[in-house]
């Protein structure tokens, strides 16, 4: 003690002993204190990557060219209107060298080609993170005065639907994630509000459960109920992990709680002898129910269509005598389902059922056995359905859609992290909430009603971008700045016309006016592109046009006036702006011109890669077949479609060929040439 | 005093020496219960996935033994460049011999050689290498270009959905992955050929001319991409390979 006391004094007496040796200390002192500032400043994070860049550079052939792009200094991207300061540059030293695509240490690496400029758009309109910090940990990571962090690569594409609602071709992932959002029912509980006001629509449809005791069996739905995609892997709904007795009570109260609709069940007729099952299956392929229904082959791939409901094991779901009114006019049991009104006959509809009827599995409701219900039972299911909301999705009679059942995620990709509560253990972001949240709701505590899902972690993460662009940012951009989607169109074809269109549920497969599917051709200018004998014979009797394809127009077996109906509402409304349809003739070319044409089309412009105007020579796959093409459109179509195809049909493989006038009227008058053989005969 | 101490010592050197024994492992707990001969691939290899992001496929591997059974319970590990992550990293076969992991790829475009391992009863370590491919940004244009405009004549693979126009045409058109032809032709050749057709090259007038339908970005964005998924590799400057 008495020694270190002695050793500090002597110590202050060799340094302030002496005035002279004072003042050279604190002097010292003095200067060491104003050193700190520039050598923290020299031996800052920033600059130490900038000298590391110029030693990357050095070494490389181009090394003039980037030494003269590289700026020393703190850089800085300003842009008041979209509040981006970032200072990224400052180290991301070679953003824009496309020179050092080979170079993959950060933060040297190049910015991959994209259509935006860094110096329009800045970093972290895409990659988040906070701009203006001008070290690693601060710029990159959660801090505390900054919550946000980088977005991890998988989800950048978020960042696109920020400013972008229509799809992208260069994001599927995030095309896919929004797709899976209305199509899987999120949108039913949770609301989610775009910027223009409007909300994401579902694009499924859910059935109604209002008459549900006349369609299933209550063992049925309580083998659903447990476990949807033990049925149907491919079944939209999802997993509510439901106990024996709850399952038991809900499907109680839901064929308690049905009521029966006049005309949703047919008996078997006595008078019709027993249905072949070869002829029920060849009926169920020429009708192409496959367009649109998929069944599980025996090794176990789903084959077919995404529109309507698997069918691999109808039979356990369905009575027959549902199914047989079902096949005869689905529109008694749900007059908005997608399903066209068929028209089939007696003998085809019990055909069917037949053979739809014998898709069972026989161990999916062997253990089910349920007793009857008891009236605390059915008044039980009732609560639960209530507390599941499964009125978000489905009609049920008595119970009332809930609304805002789930909490609105019209925010959700800028929560503020204080109102998540994080899993022990979890990184606590943003994106690995909602990731999460997507794979194992239930983890965030058992009492939760989300159910479980089963996407695959590429669709998973498909649905966290699509979550993840719903920022604050999104929806506070100027509207000049962002690029809206097409409004949903609401077009109704009018009259009798419009009532068939309904019936044979047109839009389930072809568009018109901005409405309907993608599987068949638009219709929007079908009445300048066909001629109308070759339409009122083609809904008689509809063949294919194309020979590669598997996805095919069923033959609805409609009566002559309603043929008649269709051709004349489709000839007299669906015609394009761009030209008169008859404004050239469909006959009476001049032979030379003809020839020069068939020149043109096998030599110049080799038409024959992808059509077929010969049978014995031509293989062409991609195009339709023009062996009859002079009978199937009209003139003024196919000159106008070979001046420029796009223009006709947006997004066909056929390419434009910038082909001049001349050569145009040529291949037309060729092709006018080629009638089908039925009708020259005729003319002989 | 003494004794304590000493077998502190000789406590610490039990516990750091397996640290020490031959190269690290990654430290995984799981005690495989059988052992394989081979690693084959089930699915999963060969895919086309993003930057940073989960393929849309699991990649599924299998082990058999000398016999070419399917081996349960045999520990496979999973491993690659920097920046890919596999969820699971390692894990045990199941009833079938398989194991199947999530695999997230890194942030560079480019080709990405995975390695799957598993041990022989003799403790020798036998390697399956997969190869899964990355896109940025402008090759996924590139890839979604081609799906919709090129890949029915150039892709020689029919599928139910699409049957392939490649066997239909008296010059057979080169699959893009085919880099023997296609990695002499320079960018400029193939942005002739795309835009003109062939005659532009003195080739068929089976390929036509797409230069009016798609924009430069459009044929720049298809031309990096051709790059990329070209087998043997596309080895220009710009170009990346991530086994490096």
């Amino acid at each position: 003690m008495q020694s270190s006391k002695n050793s500090l004094s002597s110590l202050w007496q060799r340094l302030f002993g002496h005035p002279v040796r004072a003042f050279g200390v604190v002097s010292l002192l003095l200067l060491i204190s104003l050193a700190i500032a520039p050598a923290k400043n020299y031996f800052s994070e920033w600059r130490h990557y900038q000298r590391r860049y110029l030693t990357l550079i050095r070494s490389r052939g181009d090394a003039v060219t980037l030494q003269r792009h590289f700026h020393g200094g703190i850089q800085q991207i300003w842009l008041p209107q979209l509040g981006v300061v970032d200072r990224c540059t400052t180290c991301h030293v070679g953003l824009k060298e496309a020179s050092l695509a080979d170079v993959s240490a950060q933060p040297f690496r190049r910015h991959p080609v994209i259509p935006h400029t860094l110096d329009q758009f800045g970093c972290v309109m895409c990659h988040r993170g906070q701009g203006p910090a001008t070290t690693v940990e601060e710029a990159h990571r959660s801090t505390l005065a900054w919550e946000q962090p980088t977005l991890p690569a998988r989800f950048v594409q978020s960042s696109c639907g920020q400013c972008h609602r229509a799809p992208l071709t260069g994001t599927p992932q995030l095309n896919l994630g929004r797709n899976l959002l209305a199509r899987y029912g999120c949108v039913h509980c949770h609301t989610i509000k775009l910027p223009d006001g409007s909300a994401i629509r579902p694009t499924d449809d859910p059935p109604s459960l209002e008459h549900i005791a006349d369609k299933s069996t209550r063992e049925w739905i309580y083998a659903w109920l447990k476990d949807p995609q033990a049925y149907a892997v491919t079944a939209t709904m999802p997993n509510f992990k439901l106990s024996d007795p709850d399952a038991r009570d809900i499907s109680a109260f839901l064929i308690a709680n049905s009521t029966p609709i006049p005309g949703d069940t047919v008996p078997a007729a006595k008078d019709l002898k027993a249905p072949d099952p070869t002829a029920g299956a060849s009926l169920y392929g020429e009708s192409f129910c496959a367009s649109c229904h998929a069944v599980e082959n025996a090794a176990g791939n789903v084959v077919g269509g995404n529109v309507g409901p698997e069918l691999t094991r109808i039979g356990n779901k369905v009575k027959p005598e549902w199914l047989r009114a079902w096949l005869r006019n689905p529109r008694v049991y749900d007059s908005g389902t997608a399903m066209p009104h068929y028209r089939f006959t007696d003998q085809q509809v019990s055909l069917l059922t037949a053979f739809l009827g014998n898709k069972t599995d026989s161990d999916l409701l062997a253990k089910v056995h349920l007793d009857a219900p008891t009236p605390e039972q059915i008044a039980h299911g009732k609560l639960l359905v209530t507390e599941y909301g499964c009125a978000s999705c489905h009609e049920i009679g008595g119970i009332k859609k809930p609304d805002n059942f789930a909490p609105e995620l019209t925010r959700v990709g800028s929560r503020p992290l204080t109102q998540i509560s994080f899993l022990p253990g979890m990184p606590h972001t943003v994106p690995d909430y909602i990731s999460a949240k997507i794979r194992q709701p239930r983890s965030f505590g058992s009492a939760l009603k989300m159910p479980q899902y089963t996407f695959a972690p590429a669709e998973a993460d498909a649905l966290t971008t699509a979550l993840l662009s719903l920022t604050d940012r999104a929806l506070d951009l100027p509207r000049a700045l962002t690029v809206p989607a097409e409004p949903p169109s609401t077009y109704q074809p009018a009259g009798k016309a419009g009532q068939l269109m309904a019936d044979l549920a047109c839009f389930s497969c072809h568009a018109i006016n901005g409405r309907g599917s993608d599987m068949a051709p638009d219709l929007s200018w079908e009445g300048s592109s066909v001629q109308r004998p070759w339409l009122q014979a083609f809904l008689k009797n509809p063949g294919t046009l194309r020979p590669a394809l598997i996805r095919r127009m069923p033959r609805f077996n409609l009566s002559d006036s309603d043929v008649t109906e269709l051709t004349d509402y489709i000839m007299t409304v669906y015609q394009t702006p761009a030209f008169d349809r008859d404004s050239m003739p469909s006959s009476g070319y001049p032979p030379t011109q003809v020839e020069q044409g068939r020149q043109l089309f096998y030599s110049k412009y080799a038409c024959q890669s992808c059509h077929i105007v010969d049978t014995k020579v031509d293989k062409g796959y991609i195009g339709p077949t023009l062996t009859e093409v002079g009978s199937r459109l009209t003139a003024a179509w196919i000159y106008h479609w070979l001046k420029d195809p796009q223009a006709m049909r947006p997004g066909t493989i056929e390419p434009n060929r910038n082909m001049d006038d001349e050569d145009a009227r040529a291949l037309t008058a060729f092709l006018m040439t080629l009638k089908s053989s039925a009708r020259q005969e005729a003319k002989k | 005093m003494r004794r304590p101490s000493g077998i502190t010592l000789i406590v610490s050197l039990i516990l750091i020496s397996p640290g020490c024994a031959r190269r690290p492992r990654p430290v995984s707990a799981l005690k495989p219960t059988a052992f394989g001969a081979a690693l084959v691939e089930s699915s999963g290899g060969k895919q086309i996935g993003a930057t940073g992001m989960v393929l849309a496929q699991p990649l599924a591997v299998q082990v058999n033994d000398e016999q070419g059974t399917a081996v349960t319970g045999a520990l496979v590990e999973f491993s690659g460049p920097a920046g890919v992550s596999f969820d699971p990293a390692a894990g045990l076969t199941d009833s079938s011999g398989q194991l199947s992991t999530n695999v997230a790829l890194g942030s560079m475009a480019g080709r990405y050689q995975l390695t799957a391992n598993t041990l022989t009863k003799t403790r020798r370590s036998v390697e399956l290498k997969i190869e899964e491919l990355a896109l940025e940004y402008q090759q996924q244009v590139g890839l979604q270009l081609d799906d919709r405009y090129c890949s029915r004549c150039h892709n020689p693979e029919s599928t139910p959905e699409r049957v392939s126009n490649s066997d239909n045409l008296e010059v057979k058109p080169h699959a893009f992955t085919d880099g023997v032809t296609l990695n002499k032709m320079t960018d400029a050749d193939l942005t002739a050929i795309i835009s003109h057709g062939g005659p532009a090259l003195n080739k068929s007038a089976l390929m036509p001319p797409y230069g009016y339908t798609l924009s430069k970005a459009d044929i720049e964005a298809l031309i990096s991409y051709i790059r990329l998924i070209s087998d043997p590799p596309y080895r220009a400057s710009g170009m990346f390979d991530a086994q490096k």
